[in-house]
């Protein structure tokens, strides 16, 4: 909501970060000779400072023309959570109020919350029988 | 896909596909030349500060206003990454300070490659304290480590003072939040300048919260006074460990660049 007046930037920035993804990828792709990919996981936090719903958008345009052409994004939400330093409690939290839900000090420390992680790759490797057969 | 046991049944039993697991940051590349770049400045002993803001909240005018306080006492460059145009990079040379202009042209952000571009136009052995002022927003920039030491946040009094609860990504990453344009303050009354800190504070972010103006140089003791502290931290790690991160600094392969 928020970044509707940014959006312009905002989407060019998925678009940067999905062309890193991508070619994380592809490099994948290329060390295990597969022909193709079928699916991507990756775990974004509520702090990791990109909009999950354009990334998605995003990832079809930085697979065009590649051979990750076709995959699914698959998008793991991480919860945001943070441990007290005063009492050592741990709460889930909201982006902008990360104070401790149990004595309400704000010297906090981020559990999880901010990642930008690849966590999976799903390959379609060539039939080597398939491709024997045709030579 | 069985999500509960993590066993990749989609692939189970079906001999052409494989699952590769892997846990890597997905800005991995950028955070690569980022040390790198940050090798080099360690090499040097240059501190680097990364200035982030909305547009126009007022990075050129500090930086100016700065380098007048901090000239005798250091050497100082700039690198200009706020505009397309080099109006900025010539505003730092006016007062004979090297700026170099990354011409980011429609970019929302920095990135690590385009500050280590930049780098090769300046001098490191001859500098002190490299400024670099990011592209004007207060979103992208602060998903890109660029190598920079601190990281500084200005927020003007007229952007309303619930800006950090609006991006909390970029303020929780601040070392230090400047509150700009102070000399407007008795006109933009409803700016709280507590409000303001408050709002830094429910991010669990520790950072000094200064209010400035760039037209008042007397209002810029508190600001000044951090950049000099930080300056001898940051030296003294270097020269803790400038063993170590010399020898570790291999020269500028191309898959970093
Ligand atoms: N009144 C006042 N205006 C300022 C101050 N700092 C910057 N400005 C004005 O705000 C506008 C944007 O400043 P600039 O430094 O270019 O912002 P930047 O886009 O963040 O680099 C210019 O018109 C400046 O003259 C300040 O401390 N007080
Ligand atoms: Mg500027
Ligand atoms: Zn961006
Ligand atoms: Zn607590």
């Amino acid at each position: 909501m928020r970044r509707s007046r940014l959006k312009a930037p905002t989407i060019m920035h998925e678009l940067s970060i999905c062309q890193a993804l991508v070619s994380q990828v592809l490099t994948l792709a290329q060390e295990r000779a597969a022909s193709s990919v079928r699916q991507v996981r990756i775990g974004v936090g509520p702090l990791s400072g990109v909009e999950w719903q354009l990334l998605q958008s995003a990832y079809p345009l930085a697979c065009a023309g590649t051979r990750a052409e076709g995959s699914r994004l698959e998008i793991e939400h991480t919860e945001l959570r943070v441990r007290c330093r005063s009492c050592g409690i741990d709460s889930v939290v909201a982006p902008n109020h990360l104070t401790c839900t149990a004595c309400g000090d704000w010297r906090t420390a981020l559990i999880s919350g901010d990642e930008l992680l690849l966590l999976s790759v799903e390959l379609e490797i060539a039939d080597q029988k398939e491709e024997l057969a045709r030579v | 896909m069985c999500e509960a046991c993590g066993c990749g049944a989609t692939s189970l039993g079906v001999n052409d596909t494989e699952t590769v697991e892997i846990l890597g940051r997905l800005l991995d590349a950028n955070d690569r030349t980022a040390a790198h770049n940050r090798a080099h400045f360690n090499s040097h002993h240059v501190v680097a500060f990364n200035l982030m803001s909305a547009p126009g909240a007022g990075k050129t005018a500090l930086l100016e206003t700065t380098i007048d306080a901090l000239r005798s006492e250091y050497r100082i460059a700039v690198i200009e990454g706020d505009l397309a145009t080099e109006n900025d990079a010539r505003r730092i040379r006016a007062r004979g300070i090297p700026a170099v202009q990354i011409t980011t042209g429609s970019a929302c952000h920095l990135d690590a490659s385009m500050v280590h571009a930049a780098l090769h136009d300046l001098a490191l052995a001859e500098l002190d304290i490299v400024f670099i002022e990011n592209v004007g927003n207060l979103v992208c920039p602060a998903s890109f480590d660029l190598g920079q030491h601190r990281n500084v946040v200005l927020l003007s009094v007229t952007e309303g003072d619930d800006k950090p609860a609006k991006y909390p990504v970029m303020f929780r990453t601040a070392d230090i939040v400047l509150l700009t344009k102070m000399d407007l303050a008795p006109v933009m009354d409803d700016f709280d300048t507590q409000r303001a800190e408050d709002a830094v504070r429910n991010l669990a972010n520790a950072a000094p919260v200064v209010a400035l103006s760039a037209r008042q140089a007397m209002t810029l003791v508190t600001w000044t006074a951090w950049l000099r502290g930080e300056v001898t931290t940051i030296r003294a790690g270097h020269d803790r460990r400038s063993g170590t991160r010399e020898a570790n600094h291999g020269h500028h392969r191309p898959a970093m660049a």
